[in-house]
């Protein structure tokens, strides 16, 4: 009785990350459990070796160069801009620089590398503010309205989906490219490491013997459109249901020790989807492989009689890429949903978390209806969408 | 279930009464300049200090705001509790509504820009490199969000924004969103900024119902009353 007549459509979508440029190029090296993290002996982004899934810089510049542009963009600029020309090209209903099209941009710290003095001689001082960011965007691809910026911690993704859901709802618009970035910088990596959160080998999520998060960069790029006409016909068509965020309301830096902020936040998503528990086929944890997340997300899936529902995490995959993760796990999500194919979680081997869930080993066929995407983070912000496919008539 | 269906029918007859579905800027307090205004009235001034942080410390004592993070807390945070502290001393919704449906959204334009620099410098210098997990765990901007709900128990939606200047179009058009759809009962939204020794705090209760400050949030008046206070 409370649901919404406004349907919500994904209408293309891209990953930009070291498995590939394209979503599709991503979802096949899932598919055969190849990672993007490896060690970093040497780099510019950390003093000792480091784990972590990190873009060749060859490649990117390469891709970049043919789409001859001549003017100057930073690292996060150029991922974000090949990751929104492809979903673009992927669905040639969409006009981008239509009034009625918005950029909701999700990151945690943009351009956070021009504060180091001799990056920052490359930009106008501006540039570092994420608004300024999101501008520069909007403005390569003629989009007049002013882009929404979400940044809030490693929710900023989730959050950015469910934002573009409401705004589509509201009508204003019929068309939002939500965009998350996010890049590898030695500010990120210094900051985890002096909470001791990175680990000494590449994460394994909801293992007995995970010990820290990998950390990664990459940019997701999700079309959505409030206009089914805009959605290219194929044989399954998927929409956002339902989505919502909560707090903790108990500590900044970590999670909370029953999963209640999480659980709230799922629980809202649920209701609004108009979905019982025993209808979600898949969720994509958060599953970052420190010890306190995947224990607290552990109690939450099964305080949400979640427990049985098989789940994944890819931060083994792509590593924790905070402001994009959301974004781009919600489109691995989406591919499952479409190829009925549901990855496995790698380094994956014994589970060690508080409360008994299931998690998946190895890549599987598996049908796949609603799918349901969690996220966590600093702050004690936690957050849930859920992605529902529906098979077309004809 | 009864319940539920009650709700169900209240929720229908008051858009039915109510077809506009208003929304209400109930309370406000602001914080710029050495002055900190409670709905519209300066309430305390201070123009003596020279840096922002010694304007927030006598104002943290004037309101005997007792609450030992304040001093862990970076200068955002600080800015960031003050004004929620005297904001919801004026009007307790956490007293009327519960804490899983009160919505915190909050906006500005420096992010957490203040302390990220701090952190960068402790990582710039090879021989006296020391980057702190007590900088660190700032250098995102929601984290003042987080504060303001361990503080008052506020377990509902959360968003921080970035925008270029303070947007009362989108602020008010999200967040009567939220309350008409029934996301949220009540809301502490606005603007809290600091950068370089420039802070700027303007944050405001919005309820469906015509309570105390009372003035209907649309962009039209919502733009108003920060123009008023900035």
């Amino acid at each position: 009785m409370t649901e919404n007549l406004t349907k919500v459509y994904v209408a293309a979508d891209n990953i930009v990350s070291p498995l590939g440029f394209t979503s599709a190029d991503n979802f096949e090296c899932l598919k055969k459990m190849q990672t993007g993290v490896r060690l970093l002996e040497h780099s510019n982004i950390s003093s000792e070796p480091v784990y972590a899934s990190v873009i060749d810089n060859d490649k990117l510049n390469t891709a970049f160069s043919k789409l001859n542009i001549s003017e100057a963009y930073t690292r996060l600029e150029k991922m974000i801009i090949l990751s929104v020309t492809d979903a673009l090209n992927q669905n040639k209903n969409i006009d981008i620089t239509s009034d009625k099209a918005l950029l909701v941009f999700s990151s945690t710290k943009g351009n956070i590398d021009l504060l180091n003095e001799e990056e920052g001689k490359k930009f106008d001082k501006k540039r570092v503010y994420l608004w300024e960011t999101a501008n520069v965007i909007a403005r390569y691809f003629k989009n007049s309205n002013q882009p929404i910026v979400v940044s809030n911690a490693c929710i900023s993704g989730v959050l950015a989906i469910i934002l573009g859901k409401r705004l589509l709802e509201e009508k204003r618009y019929d068309t939002i490219l939500v965009i998350g970035a996010d890049s590898m910088t030695h500010f990120v990596v210094s900051g985890f490491q002096s909470f001791k959160a990175v680990s000494n080998e590449i994460a394994k999520p909801y293992d007995a013997s995970r010990n820290g998060i990998s950390l990664g960069e990459g940019c997701g790029t999700i079309i959505l459109t409030n206009n089914e006409a805009k959605v290219i016909k194929t044989k399954t068509k998927i929409s956002v249901k339902g989505g919502a965020s909560s707090n903790d309301a108990n500590h900044i830096s970590g999670p909370s020790r029953t999963g209640d902020g999480l659980l709230l936040a799922i629980e809202k998503t649920l209701k609004e989807s108009n979905l019982k528990p025993s209808e979600v086929d898949f969720i994509s944890g958060h599953g970052t492989a420190t010890l306190f997340n995947d224990d607290m997300e552990s109690l939450a899936i099964t305080n949400a009689k979640l427990d049985k529902v098989p789940m994944n995490s890819l931060k083994s995959y792509f590593g924790h890429t905070l402001g994009a993760a959301g974004v781009i796990e919600s489109i691995v999500g989406i591919h499952s949903m479409k190829e009925n194919v549901l990855i496995g979680t790698y380094n994956f081997d014994t589970l060690g978390v508080t409360a008994p869930i299931n998690i998946i080993k190895e890549t599987k066929i598996s049908g796949v209806n609603n799918c349901l995407k969690t996220a966590a983070g600093f702050g004690g912000c936690n957050a849930a969408v859920l992605f529902q496919k529906m098979e077309a008539a004809n | 279930m009864a319940d539920v269906m009650l709700q169900f029918y209240f929720r229908k007859w008051k858009q039915q009464i109510n077809m506009s579905n208003s929304n209400y800027i109930t309370s406000v307090c602001s914080v710029k300049n050495g002055n900190i205004s409670i709905n519209n009235k300066i309430d305390f001034t201070n123009t003596e200090n020279s840096s922002a942080v010694d304007f927030l410390k006598s104002a943290y004592s004037h309101y005997q705001l007792n609450y030992p993070k304040f001093y862990k807390m970076d200068s955002l945070c600080k800015l960031a509790f003050i004004t929620s502290e005297i904001l919801l001393k004026t009007n307790r919704i956490t007293e009327k509504y519960n804490q899983e449906d009160i919505a915190i959204i909050i906006a500005n334009s420096a992010s957490s820009l203040e302390i990220d620099t701090e952190h960068q410098k402790a990582i710039s210098n090879k021989e006296n490199y020391f980057p702190s997990p007590a900088v660190f765990v700032y250098t995102l901007p929601n984290i003042l969000i987080g504060e303001i709900a361990i503080r008052n128990k506020i377990k509902g939606e959360n968003t921080f924004f970035i925008f270029d200047k303070f947007d009362a179009d989108f602020m008010s058009t999200y967040i009567n969103s939220l309350l008409n759809r029934n996301k949220a009962t009540s809301c502490i939204a606005g603007w809290v900024d600091f950068y370089e020794n420039n802070y700027e705090a303007f944050l405001y209760t919005v309820e469906s119902q015509h309570e105390g400050f009372g003035i209907e949030h649309t962009n039209e008046q919502l733009n108003k009353l920060y123009t008023n206070n900035a």
